[in-house]
């Protein structure tokens, strides 16, 4: 038999062989991910601890700057004595874990009614839902519900009577029911983005099985049993959501009571007080802040408990539940009414941008006009220009953060899973401490430093925030792509960065633009650290948004929220069509 | 002496204290071993230690010699080891071509004599024309010949392969198992060959190693 012709061919080309092995020296990919993972945890760490430090010494009297030389309680008398200050943590602690434990509970019944087809279709729907900034979606709740809001004026005069607006307090009510609703609807689509992350961990399908072929009804039966497992993996998604529930200013500011605020609120407005020793208050009350959230945590152990607690007693009586017909479409109904809310919100929001003269209680506005868009867009070329570098910039960095981390994991091939949650806890760690709490002290170490204000200082800041995020989206799609391909990759003689540029990168194209994306919008939707970092100097979307909503401009305030719905639009919208026109003749990286 | 072949030098690998191989075996060139047993038996560690992936957890003894040279601490990329998976696993995001030109060593210079080359290939192994296709629309016996031919281009000195039949229906099962068999045969490669279907060593001809649990 003769060589095939391309073999000889080949031959003439017969390239180094094994025999000149001893020049060929070992791989040298490991140096550069090495450095992924410290920096990382740095990055994640080193922020909060300093924030703590920065937030804990003012708060007992030791801030030389403003001639704090001695420690004292002084701080937490003056802060025990402001009116209304324990109303204040109450409403903080209250609202946020009644936030949490309600979109909880919605997103477990909602799970254990849904079938499989819904649950994929609510979750497309969901996505662009996380990408919604707190303060667009607590705008778009306000102007929906407020008594001159859509609904209002929907069902007035004809059902109400109403020919002016009622001289009611829905939007900044006193019990903080509307920041709770807010909170809700926004916290709703994150629970369950994780929880349909976590889904295919745990045996759905076999359960439902073994419960149906036992006599439980589905909702029960899930409940039951897939649960707890399903709980375990959102755990620390679940303590993030109430960390951020609990101190969350933003929105606060926008929907919850004034007088008095939640106690993230009022930090913020000691915080800005002109008066330099209403700062040491401002510090000893973030650390209050902080003993709001632990509270929280604690309070939530013992609801966990309190929660098992029944399960043991409705499982071990062996109640059945077992025709769940009704139960089951109204547990869907459930979910429906917060996304509708959401989305009709931010409909209102749209029809103000461009509303004309709009009396109460026409339901239509009498013209459409572009003037608030005429009139804000040019004030908006720093903000925008601003969010813009600060999200590209934090989004990609950290993008290449997650990338070396990951490949880091994998040379190392740490499959031993206590140090998978270690290091979970780790990226997780941002979103546990309540912002609040380690940002005014971080801001009192900038400031100490000289460095707030400056472009860097707030990268930085944001980057803590964006990491977590970025690296959770991308971890899953990394860690799920097919090994063997790498394998006939490195066969072929392809170095491990040969591999990454040529194989992993373009096949997980759309893996790493979304989590750019997905990080893109964290990066323009922080109100919190880029007001105390940027330290007035530098604004944003959102901080200028956020600004606005004492004002109370409609129009300008619809802009301004439109705008900020559409970054995250734009940067997702990026994320999914650069990598469909490139793989438009690619069939296997379709969808 | 140097002697032409993968030697598989006193092979022993053992997890958490058990030892799961003991082997050692002369393939000469043309050569095809087979290795067989249950799944559990080590066979997977075996080729994934031969390739040069193998897990840590795993502890490794003996050596991988290919033509005379001892390549065990080399990493995976400078082992001119060719592999074949029961998937074709052909990147899905190049095209036919862009897959084997990708295989290519770099020494080959100059575009048109890749694309030749590759083209050469293609026709070689009754693929003439496929060269803009995308791997995803092949059929499955296309699909396992590109990634046969990928394999090749990339100018092995060996070839390992993971039970890379069992996908296919059984009449296309046999034509690969010709075509590889009778490949390495005559480009006198010698072939580890990882399986749990007993037609394929029969078919293969050659030493067959049966492992046990």
């Amino acid at each position: 038999m003769e060589t095939p012709v391309w073999r000889r061919q080949l031959s003439r080309f017969c390239f180094k062989g094994i025999s000149q092995v001893k020049q060929l020296r070992p791989a040298k990919l490991t140096f550069i991910p090495r450095l992924g993972p410290p920096l990382t945890i740095a990055l994640l760490t080193l922020p909060v601890l300093a924030g703590l430090i920065g937030t804990l010494l003012p708060a007992f009297g030791y801030l030389p700057a403003l001639g704090g030389n001695k420690f004292s309680l002084q701080p937490f008398v003056i802060l025990f004595a402001e009116p209304g200050i324990f109303r204040s943590m109450l409403l903080s602690l209250v609202t946020g874990l009644a936030a949490s434990m309600l979109a909880l509970l919605t997103v477990m019944v909602f799970l254990s009614a849904a079938s499989q087809k819904l649950l994929w279709r609510i979750s497309t729907l969901m996505s662009p839902l996380l990408a919604v900034p707190h303060a667009a979606a607590a705008f778009g709740l306000a102007f929906l519900i407020v008594p001159t809001g859509l609904i209002a004026r929907i069902i007035s005069p004809e059902l109400t009577g109403w020919q002016s607006p009622p001289d009611i307090l829905i939007v900044n009510d006193p019990m903080g029911f509307t920041l709770t609703a807010g909170l809700i609807a926004k916290e709703l689509p994150f629970l369950l983005l994780i929880a349909l992350a976590a889904l295919p961990q745990v045996p759905v399908r076999r359960s439902r099985q073994i419960n149906a072929s036992l006599g439980y009804g589905q909702m029960l039966g899930f409940i039951l049993t897939v649960w707890p497992g399903l709980y375990r993996q959102m755990r620390l998604g679940v303590f993030a959501v109430i960390a951020f529930s609990t101190s969350v200013v933003d929105m606060a500011i926008v929907l919850g009571p004034q007088t008095p605020a939640t106690l993230s609120v009022r930090l913020m407005q000691w915080m800005n007080d002109p008066d330099l020793n209403l700062r040491f208050v401002a510090a000893a009350g973030a650390l209050m802040q902080l003993a709001v959230t632990l509270v929280a945590f604690l309070s939530w152990f013992a609801l966990e408990k309190l929660g098992a607690t029944i399960r043991n007693f409705v499982a071990e009586n062996g109640l059945r539940f077992g025709s769940d017909k009704i139960a089951r479409s109204f547990a869907v109904g459930l979910i429906i009414l917060p996304v509708m809310v959401l989305f009709s919100g931010l409909f209102t929001l749209a029809l103000w941008s461009i509303a004309g003269l709009w009396q109460f209680p026409d339901a239509w506005p009498a013209g459409l006009t572009l003037q608030g868009w005429q009139q804000a867009l040019p004030r908006m070329v720093t903000p925008l220009a601003n969010t813009f570098q600060l999200g590209i910039s934090a989004s990609l960095f950290a993008s290449l953060l997650a990338i070396l981390c990951l490949m880091r994991e994998e040379e190392t091939r740490q499959k031993n899973s206590s140090f998978q949650s270690y290091s979970l806890t780790i990226i997780y760690l941002p979103l546990l401490v309540p912002q609040a709490a380690f940002l005014f002290g971080l801001q009192f170490m900038f400031i100490s430093l000289q460095l707030d204000g400056m472009f860097l200082s707030l990268l930085f800041t944001h980057l803590v925030f964006v990491t977590p995020y970025v690296f959770l989206s991308l971890s899953d799609p990394w860690r799920a792509m097919d090994k063997r391909f790498l394998s006939v990759s490195a066969a072929l003689g392809k170095s491990p960065w040969q591999s990454f540029f040529h194989v992993r990168g373009p096949m997980l194209l759309r893996a790493i633009l979304s989590a750019i994306a997905l990080g893109f919008a964290v990066s323009a939707a922080q109100y919190l650290a880029t007001v105390l970092i940027g330290a007035g100097r530098l604004t944003t979307i959102t901080t200028e948004a956020v600004a606005l909503s004492s004002g109370g401009n409609r129009r300008i305030i619809g802009v301004y929220a439109m705008i900020q719905l559409l970054l995250p639009v734009l940067a997702f919208a990026i994320a999914s069509l650069v990598p469909t026109y490139f793989w438009r003749n690619r069939r296997g990286l379709s969808g | 002496m140097i002697s032409n072949g993968l030697h598989l030098k006193k092979i022993q690998i053992s997890l958490h204290g058990r030892q799961l191989i003991d082997i050692d075996q002369l393939i000469a060139p043309g050569e095809i071993l087979t290795v067989m047993g249950p799944s559990g038996s080590g066979k997977s560690s075996l080729f994934a230690f031969l390739a040069g992936f193998i897990d840590p957890a795993f502890v490794a003894a003996g050596a991988v010699l290919v033509d005379g040279v001892d390549v065990t601490q080399l990493p995976a990329h400078q082992r001119q080891l060719g592999l074949l998976f029961q998937d074709p696993l052909l990147f899905p995001h190049m095209d036919v071509a862009g897959n084997l030109l990708f295989a290519l060593p770099p020494s080959i210079k100059g575009k048109t004599t890749r694309l030749d080359l590759v083209n050469a290939a293609l026709k070689e192994a009754g693929l003439d024309g496929f060269a803009k296709r995308d791997p995803d629309t092949l059929s499955g016996g296309q699909k396992a010949r590109v990634a046969l031919m990928r394999t090749l281009l990339s100018q092995p000195k060996a070839l390992l392969l993971d039970e890379p039949f069992s996908k296919l229906d059984a009449d296309l099962r046999a034509q690969m198992r010709e075509l590889v068999f009778e490949t390495a045969k005559r480009l006198k490669l010698p072939i580890v060959l990882v399986t749990h279907d007993e037609a394929d060593a029969m078919a293969a001809n050659g030493t067959i190693v049966r492992l046990s649990l």
